[in-house]
């Protein structure tokens, strides 16, 4: 068990394209850290230069208090499981896992030892002397979980491991690989664009966007206090509500006249976030919704539609009988305490 | 997998399309090599006024002629020398040029650009660089204390048609391996890597074995080219000389035939070499499609 410290680490690419232009974080020991956001922000960037497959351009990686910056993969002792597997395809399932320990010399008695207990784990005893190609998406995913942790690493990390799975398949080994690696207790990084895997996996949880942290911690702590419009509108499914408003010292008033939260001090515009379950179908309601879509899910049902008489989208999450229809105007109050004030200039959190 | 379907109105129009292509067919390959069945069958005088047919007699002649062997055996070294080289060179270059990311077009082309040049050019090209008394390459072994001549050593000799003949080769090798390579996913060498394999290693058990198939479709290639192909290259350097030291079946037919006027020995050994061709692709075809092993 170690710690990963990334320290102002910067990546260039050659052309001068600056990824990360400065970014530090710490993960500590046994900890499962997701880093989550939306494609280009820099995030498998990070992992690979974690697991040495990208040079690192400026600042510092730590693994276990080693610095491991110059070092090359094999020596940083990680494991990592790809996008696609990364599977060798012409070798057997267990030469697939035994191939890391072999390369490190290992006698032959313990490679079988090894190879045998993941497989033992991962339920995949009987398929040992298949090749990739005969095995199914699911399988696939085993044989790289398997390979990683047959070496057993002082981190695990993992590049989107999920995402060419279908849905089913996606949950289920989601639940896998947390209590693998609860189990296990070795500190990985998990990268995914996926809000739901981040929040359901993470210890911690880090959100990116163009090279930087927008916020790192608790997923729940996250869910509950985002620091940015940014984060509100990435976490959470559907999405955090964003209006527009102004803070006039008596309250926050909407576009459409109504004033919300009676005790913000005046300073000029802001934007306010309410997540769809915190909207309350109330009659005369200062948010009237009127409705244009509706999803039903069963317990609840996602209303989409626009604030009436402006063109903000609004979405809320209801339950209960009543559910609107298609061009229906539904008067929606948000739940006392559960709304969020960011700066219009910034994106930063007010209080 | 299943080829899709195309159904024509007219009955004639298929055979319209394809009948330049059969066309061509019987004229330059049909027409030519029944031709020379037919005449391996037959003995005539070196001027063509008697002909009488001697069934397999050509045949029986050519394979108790020492003189045919050594040619076989010179064939199958020179055929060997050039494959090795010209596919270990493109091999070589290949996986440096997999690795180049700047000017990757630039290189790629500036290695393509050999196999453009015709054998005989690529002959002359060779033979005038290892020319013993104008060549530089025979003047830089000189240096080095190599006495280079082509014209009484056949060792030489033989180096120099291997070079020139595989030259061009490497060229056509080097593009297929290059492929081969860049539709290996990127992500299998990095697991390798973080695997604790190093370069080597990871060309050797992952990269190589994925390769196999290439490997194996160039390996016929330029078995075939070498058997068959490479007479432009003899022709313009050794003459088939010193002695019969480069004379391959290929030369040997031409000059059994133009310059010894034996046209039935000549014909036979084109009907041999024809068996060995067909044989290189049956082999090609019974196993190419099958993908090599994974």
């Amino acid at each position: 068990m170690s710690d990963i410290a990334i320290e102002h680490v910067r990546k260039v690419y050659p052309g001068g394209v600056e990824v990360i232009p400065d970014l530090s974080l710490s993960i500590a020991a046994g900890e499962l850290c997701v880093l989550v956001g939306p494609s280009g922000c820099g995030k498998s960037t990070l992992l690979r230069m974690v697991a040495g497959l990208e040079t690192v351009t400026g600042g510092e990686i730590r693994i276990g208090g080693r610095r491991v910056n110059e070092l090359e993969p094999v020596e940083r002792d990680i494991s990592m499981v790809f996008q696609n597997y990364a599977l060798y395809p012409h070798m057997t399932v267990y030469d697939n896992m035994a191939y890391g320990l072999r390369n490190r010399g290992e006698p032959k008695d313990r490679i079988d030892a090894a190879v045998r207990d993941a497989a033992q784990t991962l339920g995949l005893s009987d398929f040992l002397d298949r090749k990739p190609r005969q095995l199914s998406g699911g399988q696939r995913q085993r044989v790289a979980m398997g390979r990683a942790i047959v070496r057993d690493p002082t981190a695990f990390l993992f590049d989107e491991p999920l995402s060419n799975l279908d849905a089913k398949l996606r949950v289920k080994t989601r639940v896998e690989i947390r209590a693998l690696q609860q189990r296990l207790g070795t500190t990985s990084i998990y990268v995914t664009h996926d809000q739901l895997e981040a929040m359901t996996l993470a210890d911690k949880l880090v959100i990116m966007n163009a090279g930087r942290i927008e916020q790192a911690g608790p997923p729940l702590e996250i869910y509950e206090n985002p620091a940015t419009t940014f984060v509100a509108g990435f976490i959470g499914s559907p999405p955090m509500n964003v209006l527009p408003g102004t803070a006039t010292g008596e309250g926050v008033m909407l576009e459409t006249g109504h004033v919300l939260s009676p005790d913000r001090p005046a300073i000029g515009p802001v934007t306010i976030g309410i997540r769809p379950e915190h909207l309350v179908p109330t009659p005369s309601g200062p948010l009237p919704l009127k409705v244009q879509v509706v999803e039903r899910l069963g317990a609840t049902a996602n209303v989409h539609g626009v604030l009436k008489g402006t063109g903000t989208e609004l979405v809320a999450s209801v339950t209960g009988p009543d559910i609107p229809k298609p061009g229906d105007t539904l008067p929606l109050a948000p739940h006392p305490g559960a709304l969020h004030f960011f700066s219009t200039e910034t994106g930063q959190r007010l209080g | 997998m299943r080829a899709k379907r195309v159904t024509f109105r007219h009955r004639w129009l298929p055979y319209a399309l394809i009948a330049p292509q059969i066309l061509i067919t019987i004229v330059f390959f049909l027409w030519p090599a029944s031709q020379a069945i037919y005449q391996s069958l037959l003995r005539q005088d070196a001027f063509g006024l008697r002909t009488e047919f001697v069934g397999l007699k050509n045949f029986a002649r050519l394979f108790a002629d020492p003189r045919y062997l050594d040619s076989f055996i010179t064939t199958i070294v020179f055929s060997t020398l050039v494959t090795a080289l010209s596919m270990l060179i493109a091999l070589v270059l290949a996986v440096m040029a997999d690795r180049v990311l700047r000017g990757a077009l630039t290189y790629r082309t500036l290695l393509i650009w050999p196999y453009a040049v015709a054998p005989a050019v690529a002959g002359v090209l060779w033979w005038f660089l290892f020319n013993p008394t104008i060549g530089i390459i025979a003047y830089a072994l000189d240096g080095l204390g190599y006495d280079w001549s082509h014209y009484v050593s056949g060792t030489d000799a033989m180096a120099l048609i291997v070079i020139a003949a595989a030259w061009r080769q490497v060229s056509y090798n080097f593009l297929f391996f290059l492929a081969g390579l860049q539709a290996i996913p990127r992500s299998l060498t990095e697991a390798a890597a973080i695997d604790g394999a190093g370069p080597v290693k990871r060309f050797l058990t992952i990269q190589l074995p994925l390769l196999s198939p290439t490997v194996f479709f160039l390996l016929v290639v330029n078995l075939v080219y070498a058997f068959f192909e490479t007479f432009g290259v003899v022709h313009a350097t050794t003459s088939g000389g010193p002695g019969n030291a480069t004379n391959i079946l290929v030369y040997k037919v031409w000059r059994d035939a133009f310059e010894g006027l034996n046209l039935g020995s000549s014909a036979a050994q084109s009907v041999v070499l024809m068996v060995i061709v067909i044989a290189l692709t049956a082999i090609q075809f019974r196993y190419i499609e099958r993908r090599v092993e994974y």
